[in-house]
């Protein structure tokens, strides 16, 4: 039951952030590339004055999983590396949180532009 | 008759007006349903970390680098573009579509080489998305500090 409702919330919390976008591409002239931009900064914002955390540990993976949730990591490794380290800590804290994420697409995407070959765009 | 020719905000207000309620609801529940149910990978996948004993700090790293390798593998199969046709942002918001925007022009620019064509062209969307978001954390960050030092 317990598993059942984070799913639930993962499910509701991460497919209304998503309504946000289609929101934006429907309703806006921004291209796709000014929307990601502008969600993550979004979510360095949100995060930073407090808002994301919240909704981070209420959704789970319905907050973290959307590009928000990649601001958001930017913004908490920023914050936890100043307490560790002072000043300095702004330029370390944000890649060090998400290395894992960015050199898993540089690498991943290298891969795959090296294994697959150009699609006809459906 | 000669009609004069429409700017593009007219244009765009024509076809938002012209544009039935119904597939307008349509996209948003597209995108609610996909998105929600990436989502819903993420999650377990989040279960899964935790059950090989993954901490607070790599877990979600573990997470988001599985869902980056299906982003990818879907992108370079040609599945990934399909998704995004039908869903729209829920398939682009996630971060999945995040590596389909590394993946994907690096497919798609092969033929310029591998090293102006491929290494660039990996950064065509995660270029901007880095530099704004690297950016504003290091704001917060530096924001951080100042607050912190005068406050205490």
């Amino acid at each position: 039951m317990n598993t059942l409702w984070m799913f639930l919330k993962a499910f509701v919390v991460g497919g209304l952030i998503c309504d946000i976008g289609q929101l934006l591409i429907m309703r806006t002239k921004l291209t796709n590339a000014r929307i990601l931009v502008l969600f993550v900064v979004s979510g360095v914002v949100l995060t930073a004055v407090g808002v994301y955390k919240p909704l981070a540990d209420f959704a789970g993976a319905g907050a973290t999983v959307p590009l928000t949730g990649f601001g958001y990591s930017l913004a908490m490794g920023a914050i936890e590396a100043v307490n560790r380290y002072g000043l300095i800590g702004a330029f370390v804290g944000g890649i060090t949180r998400t290395a894992a994420g960015i050199t898993a697409a540089v690498v991943f995407g290298l891969i795959n532009a090296l294994v697959f070959k150009p699609h006809a765009k459906p | 008759m000669s009609r004069q020719p429409l700017t593009p905000d007219e244009y765009h207000e024509l076809v938002s007006k012209l544009t039935p309620p119904s597939r307008m609801l349509r996209g948003y529940w597209r995108a609610f349903w996909v998105g929600g149910l990436i989502c819903c990978i993420g999650q377990a996948l989040t279960l899964w970390a935790q059950q090989l004993n993954l901490g607070e700090v790599t877990a979600p790293m573990f997470t988001t680098s599985c869902l980056i390798f299906l982003g990818t593998t879907l992108t370079g199969i040609g599945v990934y573009d399909r998704i995004g046709k039908y869903a729209g942002a829920g398939s682009a918001i996630p971060v999945t579509g995040f590596a389909n925007s590394v993946a994907a022009p690096a497919i798609e620019f092969q033929r310029e080489g591998a090293v102006m064509g491929v290494g660039a062209r990996l950064f065509t969307l995660a270029g901007p998305v880095l530099a704004y978001g690297i950016g504003a954390s290091v704001i917060v960050g530096v924001v951080y500090w100042l607050v912190r030092g005068w406050v205490l």
